[in-house]
Parts: structure tokens; sequence; C-alpha cells
């Protein structure tokens, strides 16, 4: 029945048959794989580690964020036994494999899973995410995937020395306080950096010029007579305090750790880590979709390229096409299973339409994407997207009409005031663009998440903290979870801290919450 | 590419964790578990436990937004039927904001199941009773693993070596191999030495008999006496090593005025007491005698939930226990123990005929017979009960009759220090 539709190799036997696996099947799958990954489609990986896990170690795996040899926290627990009970209720299956974003790329496969699935998973995560990690931008910029491993391995070190050293109720309670300012934990810009000699430089470049024009004549001029150049005294030492605290500051953790007042070291120490490990991860919250499109795309291909030439048998096949199927599955918004949208769905749909256009385009494409439509380079194409979009400009740059009209996308406004929902755009040819750029600020993490600064910090004084929360479209903090949180930010803080909302747009204050440290 | 097996690598790796949260969630799960002990029965108070807990200090509070106001755009799969410009009403009354987004990754952490492990649960349950920690140790290991003999091995220290066995198989291999004894080899000298003495020397016979001496001394030296596969070694094996059985009767008294509180402490110490047996005794028989104005023996459901009505004679239950003991458990062969607990209430002209029949059939045969009083503890102020003074003339006559008073959990343990330290007495003393 299949034979039409494949080219038969029959000197080529399958790989394997059943559904048990070993070693030296692992192996020689995977070599197959890599040489169809790198050697034909030209994928630029980190060497591959492959490790056999069990569903325990998944699962500790799981409850501290998916990162192997994790610092000890009461929370990982609490998460072991939440998942944990669910899976053994049998209420959620768990993963096929977890991959290390780290040089060597780490990738766990799971024990119980059969031949097919591990040679799904391998090409996946080994292939697919593998290649995305080495090459997205967001990546190279903000991760340092060789040193991860030894971090990790340094942290928990650290965090078990100074349990000895302090007890565990101390350091629980400073991790506590820094996991509760994870999210602003998060440099969204890089610093710019200058180094000693660099400033130096600097220094003397100016000083330099104030010599070579300096002019008598100024020192003639009374100072009074400048008094748009010489702020009065307060407001000059004020300035040049946020100067040298450099504020306003977005990364919270940062700014505790470098100025709260009452922090001993290992403290601060402890803070830096889990603002390393909150960058570390900042990147992947950005690109869910395009990192779980590009690994499923490149799955997909390679299973089928597998297929082909006669290393699957046709049962493994139908297996990796009932895996695949109920991986990217998207329900539709009214179904009961509707959990917002579904990033392997979307990811693999968007990279499909992009070979599509690549290869088969339409006039509208060739419209709409005169750059690549047709350039049957579908590799190169998604390549340079890997390795230079993250989710929302991905969105922004390549979704067509033709996939909105295929998920039939719709953009609703929803204004708390009144109690209805507002269609404010369709799949149709007004809409596109409307659709597209809702979707895209959908996964624009800096627009999801609460802009939080610290604006002033008064180091002299009452010590106290003010932190100022930028209100966008009239969505205030969340009052309850607000409070419980400045309580962690005071506990670093040490002393007062205050929390203002204030509309972005008019400057107009909107909401303040204040509270003292715990003693 | 490597492929490591990682499967092999220590298990409960996240055990530190689990400890971390447990403790953080103490308060929680110590009511969790007193829950779970009402409805458990005596004899299962060991074995884990699934508890719900709701996590109040478990949050873990970050900075988020908040729902329901303001204004928000997004975007859904699936349109079927509108077009620009439709309204849609919000599914509660325009409460939520975005009805159908809800919880993206909120914080659904209100309550969870999670299983504590045996140790865990005891833990717990030990805690709220206050016992010192050396108790709980010997408690959890109730049955203290024997060696035992299980065959022979090849391997093991010098001082099990099973010298019969050795020599048998040093014997065997010995004669297989046809290993030369020393007296052969002598015989065979002196052989030589007569015929080197004769004159004239036989040299071809000599020859050969100096060669068969140099093959048999070669073969004794290559075929060793004992070879390190003659070895063996007796093997043992640690088993728990059940003791011998014990019978405890649960004697209490369910008219009205015991109340559930009052039930409830009461079966905690019987718990106690089972758990402390079951560490003595492989097999432990547990009889419920409940009484009022006459008494029955139930099971245990029917023990603790149901209520009678009416007065207290507690002699009914002493007679019911000897009734039993005679059908059943015969004090040859069983150790006996008893429990009672009580309001302390009884009618006055029935305390002497349990106290004679305490003295006289009940205590001889027991091991040990524990009175617990349960009750406010404001409640008798300064006097005593009906019972209680009765017993008490004879508590001063007899070490191994217990009674205390309790009217919280805490006061249940020092019935069991007496408990222990007789029995650690009788254990060091000389046994009967």
């Amino acid at each position: 029945m299949n034979a039409p539709f494949r080219n038969i190799a029959p000197d080529v036997e399958p790989l394997f048959k059943g559904a048990e696996w070993d070693f030296e099947l692992v192996k020689k799958t995977y070599d197959a794989i890599e040489k169809i990954g790198v050697g034909e489609m030209g994928l630029d990986i980190y060497p591959n580690q492959i490790e056999v896990i069990t569903a325990e170690q998944m699962l500790d795996a799981y409850a501290s964020i998916g990162m192997p040899n994790m610092y000890r926290h009461w929370s990982f627990g609490k998460h072991f036994a939440r998942e944990e009970g669910m899976y053994r209720k049998g209420g959620r299956a768990l993963a096929y494999e977890l991959v290390i974003n780290s040089n060597p790329c780490i990738n766990y496969i799971m024990e119980e899973n059969t031949m097919t699935m591990q040679t799904l998973v391998m090409a996946h995560a080994a292939m697919g995410h593998n290649h995305f990690f080495k090459n997205n931008y967001l990546f190279k910029q903000w991760t340092d995937a060789t040193s991860i491993l030894d971090y990790l391995a340094f942290a928990k070190e650290y965090v078990t020395e100074c349990e000895e050293k302090h007890g565990v109720e101390a350091v629980e309670a400073v991790l506590d306080s820094a996991h509760a300012l994870m999210n602003q934990g998060i440099s969204r810009h890089p610093a710019k950096r200058s180094s000693i000699s660099q400033q130096r430089d600097k220094a003397n470049k100016r000083r330099e010029h104030e010599e070579a024009t300096y002019n008598e004549i100024w020192r003639t001029v009374p100072r009074s007579a400048l008094p748009s150049l010489a702020p009065d005294a307060d407001s000059r030492a004020s300035l040049q305090e946020s100067a040298t605290l450099g504020l306003p500051q977005e990364n919270l953790l940062y700014f505790l750790e470098k100025h709260a007042p009452k922090l001993e070291d290992w403290q601060r120490e402890l803070l830096r880590i889990v603002r390393m490990l909150a960058q570390y991860f900042y990147p992947q919250r950005q690109t869910k979709v395009m990192n779980e499109g590009c690994a499923t795309w490149v799955h997909y291909e390679i299973m089928n390229r597998m297929y082909d030439r006669g290393q699957l048998t046709e049962g493994s096949m139908l297996e990796f096409m009932h895996s695949h199927s109920s991986v990217v599955f998207q329900p539709k918004f009214e179904d009961k299973y509707y959990n917002g949208m579904n990033p392997y769905a979307l990811g693999f749909a968007m990279m499909q339409d992009i070979k599509r256009m690549c290869e088969e385009p339409t006039a509208e494409d060739r419209e709409w994407f005169p750059d690549f439509a047709g350039n049957g380079d579908t590799l190169g194409t998604l390549k340079d997207a890997w390795a230079n979009f993250r989710d929302d400009s991905f969105i922004l740059q390549y979704m067509s009409p033709k996939l909105m009209r295929d998920f039939r996308f719709f953009a609703l406004h929803d204004n708390s005031a009144f109690p209805v929902v507002e269609v404010k755009s369709i799949h149709d040819e007004k809409g596109y663009r409307n659709v597209r750029k809702m979707l895209a600020a959908q996964y624009d993490t800096s627009a999801r998440d609460p802009d939080i600064q610290v604006v002033n910090a008064d180091l002299s004084g009452g010590r106290r903290l003010t932190l100022q929360h930028r209100v966008r479209n009239n969505i205030p903090l969340d009052p309850d979870t607000c409070e419980r949180t400045l309580h962690h930010v005071a506990h670093l803080w040490g002393y007062r801290v205050k929390l203002i909302e204030v509309y972005a747009d008019t400057g107009k204050t909107v909401k303040e919450h204040e509270t003292l440290p715990l003693p | 590419m490597d492929i490591v097996d990682r499967r092999l690598n220590p298990k409960a790796k996240s055990l530190g964790n689990r400890q971390r949260f447990l403790r953080r969630a103490k308060g929680e799960i110590r009511d969790a578990v007193r829950d779970a002990i009402k409805k458990r029965k005596i004899a299962e108070v060991e074995g884990g436990e699934n508890v719900r807990i709701r996590s109040k200090s478990l949050r873990e509070p970050s900075f988020g937004l908040g729902h329901g106001t303001g204004q928000r755009d997004f975007v859904l799969p699936g349109n079927r039927e509108y077009s620009v410009g439709d309204v849609i009403r919000k599914p509660d009354g325009g409460s939520g904001g975005s009805g159908s987004k809800g919880s993206s990754d909120g914080s659904g952490e209100d309550d969870f199941v999670f299983n504590l492990s045996r140790d865990e649960f005891l833990d717990i349950f030990f805690e709220d009773l206050k016992l010192p920690n050396l108790v709980k140790a010997k408690l959890k290991d109730m049955r203290s693993p024997q060696p035992v003999r299980a065959g022979h091995t090849t391997d093991g220290p010098p001082a099990r070596l099973n010298h019969t066995r050795t020599m048998r198989k040093s014997m065997a291999r010995r004669i297989a191999l046809h290993r030369p004894r020393l007296q052969d080899l002598e015989e065979l000298e002196t052989e030589i030495a007569r015929h080197e003495a004769r004159d004239p020397r036989d040299e071809a016979h000599l020859t050969a008999l100096k060669a068969k001496l140099s093959r048999l001394s070669y073969l004794r030296k290559v075929v060793a006496y004992i070879d390190p596969l003659d070895l063996q070694y007796n093997r043992l094996e640690r088993r728990p090593k059940p003791k011998t059985q014990a019978v405890m009767f649960c004697l209490m008294d369910v008219s009205a005025s015991m109340t559930e509180p009052l039930k409830d402490l009461a079966k905690r110490f019987f718990m106690l007491l089972h758990l402390f047996l079951t560490r003595h005794y492989a097999e432990v028989d547990l009889v419920f005698i409940r009484h009022t104005t006459e008494a029955q023996e139930v099971d245990e459901e029917t023990f603790f939930k149901a209520t009678e009505t009416g007065g207290t004679i507690i002699s009914t239950a002493l007679v019911e226990m000897m009734k039993i003991i005679k059908d059943r458990y015969s004090p040859a062969d069983w150790n006996i123990y008893a429990a009672q607990a009580s309001d302390g209430h009884n009618f006055d002209d029935d305390m002497e005929q349990c106290l004679q029949m305490l003295e006289g059939d009940i205590l001889p045969c027991t091991q040990y017979f524990a009175y617990i009083e349960v009750g406010q503890e404001d409640g008798m102020h300064g006097m005593s009960s009906v019972a209680w003074s009765g017993y008490e003339e004879i508590a001063g006559r007899h070490e191994h009759f217990a009674m205390r008073k309790a009217s919280s959990p805490g006061d249940i343990y020092p019935v069991f220090r007496e408990l222990f330290a007789t029995s650690e007495l009788r254990a060091s003393g000389a046994c009967p």
C-alpha cells in the first residue's frame, strides 16, 4: 500500500524492527541521525551527550527547573511531590526527553521509550534544540553553554557550604526571597562594559580636551552668573547618588546584590546565583515557539528522510506519526482542552509554511514575502530565521496570511469595564496585519512581565527603597501577590520598601504599597 | 557522541529537597496526620499515607499582573462565525477579564495531595506524642534482624570457615587428581635406598623408581593439599526474626460520658501500645472489648465509632476478658497485655469486684496492665474518680500495673516509659 509513496531502497536494512533498544542500537541510530542532520541538512550543533534516565530522575529534573545538579531548596521538593502525585495518578505523562543548553549538549532520554521514540527524541533534541541553542542570537548573547554545568556545580556546593555555616533556615530565607524576584532578576539589555583601562583612557582624553580648550576668561566670570549650570547642592547630590547606584535599574536582584545595606557577602553571592540562573533561562522564555518549532520541524524532516531510505520500518513510522500528531495538536478556543496556544503546533506550522513558501509559493506569498518566497532554499531561509529572531519578531516577520487562515486566528479586545469582548480583526485581507501584530505582542515577554524598576534608594537617610511599576493598559499588579513579594524585597533590602504604581503614559500615580521588613 | 547510563546513579537524589519541603510544611502536615490517625485502624499506624495539605506556607509569590482589570488584546485560534465588530459576552458576568485564558501559569497551588512514607508518617506521629528520640529509633526498627544459617559459600571471613566441608572437598580433589600421600613417597624412597644398597644394582629398575619418585614429588607439589577452590564458608543471612506472639486487650468505656475527643485520646494510647508490642512480638492479636453496664467483644470499627448510653460497670469488661483468655489465649502460649481506657466513672460498689478480679485472676497472667484515665485537666479538681482511687490501692503492689491520667496526647507517653523501663529491666535481669 505504501510502496508508491516511498523510494524503496531494497538493499538498506531498517535500523531496527522492534520496540526494544540497547546502547549499541541507540549509538547506531544516533550516527544515522547525525549523518542526516549534520551531513545533509548542515545543522551546526554542540557535541551531544545522551543520558538514559528513569522516571524518578525525570521527575527530579522537572522539579529542579530542568537542570541537573541543582542546589537544594524546599520548593523543588514541593514540585517533586506534586509532579509525582500527578504522575502516579496517571494524570500526566512525563516528557520523552529533556535537553540542556550546554556544551556538550546533554540530552536526557527516558528508559521506557520505545526505540522509535528514542529515534524521535534524538532527532528532536540532539539535532533540533541543539542547533537552536548554538545558533540563536539570544542564546549566544546571554548564555554560556560551556560553563553552565560547572556553574551549577559551583552553585550547589556553595549553597551546601552556606547551609553548613549559617544554617538551612538562613539560607532558605535568602533563596525564598531571591526566587520571588527571579523574574525581576533579568537584565533585558546588554550592559555597556568597559574595562578599567578603557575608562582611564577616556578620562585622560577628556582632561586633554579640557587642557587644550582652556580659556582664562571663564575664571573671571562670577559663579552665580551661571545658575543653570550649577544645580543646588541637594539635588546634585541625589543625582550623583542615582548615577553611582546606576538608577533606574530594572534588575532588582542585581541592585539588591550590589547595594542592599545589610546583606552579608554569602547572601549577596546567593542572590547572584539566582540571578545568573534567571538570566540563563531568559532566552528560553523568549523563544518557546521557535525553539520547539525548530526541534519539531527538524525531527519531522529527519524521520521522513530516514523512512525514505528504508532505515525505518512502516510500523515505526506509524508510531512516529501518531506521537508527532498529538504533539502538534492545537485545540480550538472553545475546546475544553484549549489551554492557550501550543508552541509545538504554532512553531511547527510556521516552519512548514516557510518551507512551502520557499518551494511552492503562491502569488500571495510572493507579494507578502518577496525576499524569500520561491527561493528554493528552505534550509537556508529557516536557519537564518532560527539564528536571528525570537518569538515575537519571528511571528511578526514570517507569519503568512495562509497560516492565519489555517489557524483561523481572530483578535479580540477586552476592556474590563464592559461585559463583552469585541472582535477587532479576523483572518481576512483587512485583518492579517493586525492579527499578526497582536499575536506577536502576546509572545513579547517584556510586554507580558510587569515593568518594575528601582527608582530611588536613600542610602544616607531613612534608607527607603523605592520601586516603580509602570502600569500599561491600566493593568496594575495583582495586589495579593504584590504584597507578599514586596515583603521579600524588604527582607533583602533590610529597611522600608515602597512600590509606586504609575501610569506609563501620564506618569500619574495609581497606587502605592509600602512594607517593612519583619524583625 | 557519548551515551551515559544515568539509571545507575544513586536513587533518591531529591531526598534533601523533600526533607526541606516537609520541614517547611510541617504545621499543615501535622494536622493532616492527625486527621489520618482518626481514620486509621490501630494496627495500621505504620504505613505511608496520602496527605492533603493546604499550602499556605508553601506559596511562592512573585510580581504578576492583576486579573480582571484594564485592557487586554489577545488572539485565539479556531474562529468559526465571528467577524469584525462582533461582541462576545464574557463567561461569568464580566468578572474574569479573559475567562478563556484562565490562569496561564498562575498560582494553582491551593491544596495538593502527596504521599508520606512510613518513616515520615511515624516521625510526625511520634513528635506529637513527645517521645524521646531513643525510643523512636527503637520503635522504628521493630523486628531486629537475626543472622540465620543459610547454606555455604566460597567466600567469607576466616572465622566462618567450615572445616569439615573444606576438608571434604579437598580430599575429593586430591583423590581425583591422584595426589600422592606422604607415606607413598617415603615408601618409595626407602625402596630406592634398599635398591641402591643392593649389589649388584638393578640399574634399570632403579631409574624407573627414581623417575617415579620425581613424578610423584612433582605431583605433590603441583596439587596442593588445600586449594582456594576447596574453601567453604558458612553463609549467614540476616533475617528478621519473629519473636513470640502476644495478644493485646483493649478495654474501653463507651458510655455516653466518653466523648469523641476522649475516645480519640484513648485511640492514640492503644495505637502506641500496639506499636510497642509489635516491636517485641512478631504477631500481635488485638481484642476489643467495650463496656457500659455490660461488656462485649466487638470489631475495631464499632469499638471507636458507636456510642452507647447508660452507666458503667468496669468489672463486666474484666469478666469478658478472662473469658476470652480462657477460650482463646492460654497464658502458657501467649503474652497478654491489657490496656484500659476510661473516664473514671464506675458504680461505687463495683470497684471491690474489679480489684479482686485484677489481683486474683488478671494481673497474675498478664505481662502488663495499663490503665489510662482520659478527661479534661480541670475536670477532676483534686478529686479522684472512682476508678482512679480504686486502682491506686493495688498500683503500689504490682509493678506491671501502670496508671496515668491524660488530657492531651503528650500525656500518653509517660505510661509507656514505665512499660519500657520494666521490660528493659526484665530483659537485663535473669530471664525466666
